[in-house]
């Protein structure tokens, strides 16, 4: 039977989704030391599809890969929570103000080290920003195709598989052969929960660096028991081009960010009295924006 | 050389709005440039296409009509793209932030090396100066859009590299017709130079395409909800307002999230924008991104427990309260006062 070596792509983003009145600031930005750091939603369900593939073909292999910071090593052991086999953290300074390009070419350089991936699994976008182009983006670099806004495997050989895509007014059964790069939709089921005993197996798993900083009382016991360790890649880890990384790398450049003044307009406030909404209805009605 | 390209997307054998709204902006955007607008159709029975595209003030359309690039596959379209664009060198290329588009666009962008930004809210010329480098850029294109952070809006350029490439929602420019007898000159492109056979690796095994059943992108009133609506119970209340003003229900991505309302009625950058007579915005903060798929309605309400919610700055009536409480006396009223 097949043995898929599977690549997870996943990101550590801010829970934009529950920007609560706490995390704003009083000039009006979000405060994002106060956002809880997620696993972002579209990556769970590619790991989701993973997870699926390994049932299938059980001997599979399913590495999750994350770019960012030290702290990131976080989804890492949510990933082995759930069922990945291997975790590899990207971290570098020199990735730092890396735009969709620059952050595909390192993604797709350490793909190239982990070697001989069939199948790069990743979310349609990340919530931070919501670009969608990393993953197709990896997968050009790469050289392979690329199935987006999947939202089904619905059949798996050997050599070949059959995704379901969710289109705007439809949907599209597409087939391809190895490897490839699919993009999971939002649509797409939800990932698995974590399982006890991985979640025993790998709580005090993380990386060196951050062991380190901790002074974890682990660091001893990671020694004897390796898949304790995550592992930690940097730029000189993985062959590439420097030039093609971080604020270099990227085409786009931020020029400037304005906050924005809402010109207020003659506007006309009132409670929720009965008088006050009939007389509002009213008007609406007469000058026939409605009725 | 050196002009400005858009890709003319097609729906079931139809160009899309969003490519006649990208033509509209890329005239304006040539014309100030003093270049050419291009345009590309890549397609099956295309005949006749043409007719609906030069009115738009093309000036070059090129199509590559084959069967086999139909329908849409990544790979053949994105080796069309490259080629043309590594043989014409356009400054800028346009194209919808659609299923199609967002799979097609980094793809090209990646290959080409030039940078994307997805889902502008508008696109300007300006000029850009590097103190570090002591340089002036001129003419690029600014590409803007809400960034995330709240209330702030980016501006993106790429210096450097061209194309400058950028997608757009549909909705969000207006498309307008120049002149219908505006003379363009249509290039047949030999696709086997464009397209090698090895790009053809994906077989379409199934495709349902519906018409789709929610649009409020053209309703003339608009009752939307927000989180603060609190349940999908509450929801029908704002069905049952919009059912009584001939109207559709809208939600914003929180509302959405919570599985109040299906996404399709999402609006704001990552959603449809829309321009109705009235919006009705019901228990929604008024973040930008859900600011910038409304702002231009001509009447906006906002019902809201927060006095100081940002959504009521920029609208004309403001109603303090619990939607809740608030939306049945409206209800009310209009039925005692309407037949
Ligand atoms: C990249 C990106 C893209 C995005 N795209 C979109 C988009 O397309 N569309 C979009 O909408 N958002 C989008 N967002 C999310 C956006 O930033 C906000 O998080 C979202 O719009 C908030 O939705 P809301 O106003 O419903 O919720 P909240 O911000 O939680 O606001 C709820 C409001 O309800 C009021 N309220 C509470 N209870 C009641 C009550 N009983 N009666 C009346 N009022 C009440 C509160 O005072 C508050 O003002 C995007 C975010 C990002 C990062």
């Amino acid at each position: 039977m097949k043995e898929f070596q599977i690549v997870v792509l996943a990101k550590q983003v801010p829970d934009t989704r529950n920007v609560g009145k706490d995390a704003m600031k009083a000039d009006g930005t979000v405060n994002r030391a106060v956002l809880p750091a997620i696993f972002n939603p579209e990556d769970l369900h590619a790991l989701e599809q993973a997870l699926r593939i390994k049932d299938q073909f059980p001997g599979s292999k399913i590495t999750l890969l994350t770019m960012g910071p030290p702290r990131a090593v976080e989804i890492l052991r949510e990933g082995f929570y759930r069922g990945a086999d291997d975790g590899i953290l990207l971290t570098d300074r020199a990735f730092a103000g890396s735009d969709t390009l620059a952050t595909s070419y390192a993604i797709s350089c350490a793909i190239r080290k982990i070697k001989n991936a069939d199948i790069i699994v990743c979310g349609r976008q990340a919530i931070d920003g919501d670009t969608a182009q990393v993953g197709p983006q990896v997968a050009e670099k790469l050289g392979i195709p690329q199935i987006t806004y999947a939202e089904e495997i619905v059949l798996l050989t050997d050599d070949k598989i059959q995704v379901k895509r969710r289109l705007e007014r439809g949907i599209e059964i597409v087939e391809c052969g190895f490897p490839l790069l699919i993009t999971v939709n939002n649509s797409a089921p939800r990932c698995r929960p974590r399982n006890a005993k991985r979640l025993m197996k790998y709580k005090h798993a993380s990386t060196v660096s951050n062991r380190q900083e901790s002074n974890d009382d682990y660091l001893s016991s990671a020694l004897t028991k390796p898949h304790l360790t995550i592992k930690e890649w940097s730029v000189a880890d993985i062959e590439c081009d420097r030039e093609q990384l971080g604020l270099n790398g990227s085409p786009t450049k931020v020029k400037k960010v304005d906050n924005i003044v809402f010109q207020s307009k003659e506007s006309r406030t009132i409670e929720d009295l009965d008088e006050d909404i009939d007389e509002l209805m009213q008007e609406l009605i007469s000058s026939h924006i409605i009725g | 050389m050196n002009n400005i390209i858009v890709y003319c997307e097609l729906e079931e054998g139809r160009i899309a709005d969003v490519s006649f709204e990208l033509l509209t902006k890329g005239r304006s955007l040539a014309n100030q440039l003093n270049c050419k607008l291009e345009a590309l159709l890549i397609g099956n029975h295309l005949k006749n296409l043409e007719k609906e595209i030069f009115p738009y003030g093309v000036d070059t359309l090129y199509v590559a009509e084959d069967k086999k690039l139909s329908p849409y596959s990544t790979l053949p379209h994105t080796s069309i793209l490259v080629n043309l664009f590594r043989e014409q060198k356009p400054q800028i290329a346009l194209m919808g932030a659609t299923t199609i588009g967002r799979d097609l666009g980094p793809r090209v962008s990646s290959s080409l090396g030039s940078g994307l930004t997805a889902d502008c809210t508008e696109l300007e010329i300006g000029n850009h100066e590097d103190k570090k480098l002591n340089k002036v850029y001129t003419n690029l294109l600014y590409q803007i859009r809400p960034a995330f952070g709240g209330n702030i809006i980016a501006t993106i350029i790429n210096p450097d590299c061209r194309p400058q490439m950028a997608t757009v929602r549909e909705g969000v420019m207006k498309k307008e017709i120049v002149n219908p007898n505006y003379a363009g000159e249509l290039i047949n492109l030999d696709v086997e130079k464009y397209v090698d056979e090895t790009c053809f690796v994906m077989k379409v095994i199934e495709r349902h395409i519906e018409s789709s059943k929610i649009n409020i992108k053209g309703s003339p009133v608009i009752v939307s909800g927000g989180f603060g609506v609190g349940s999908a119970e509450n929801f029908k209340l704002l069905y049952r307002l919009a059912n009584l003003l001939g109207g559709e229900v809208g939600a914003s991505r929180a509302a959405v999230d919570a599985g109040y309302a299906e996404h399709a009625r999402q609006v704001g950058q990552t959603g449809v924008t829309v321009r109705p007579k009235l919006y009705i915005a019901c228990g929604i903060s008024g973040q930008i991104q859900h600011l910038a798929g409304m702002m231009e309605s001509s009447i906006i309400i906002s019902i809201n427990s927060d006095p100081n919610a940002p959504i009521n700055k920029i609208a004309n009536y403001v109603i303090i309260g619990k939607v809740e409480n608030v939306i049945p006396k409206m209800i009310r009223y209009y039925k005692e006062h309407t037949k």
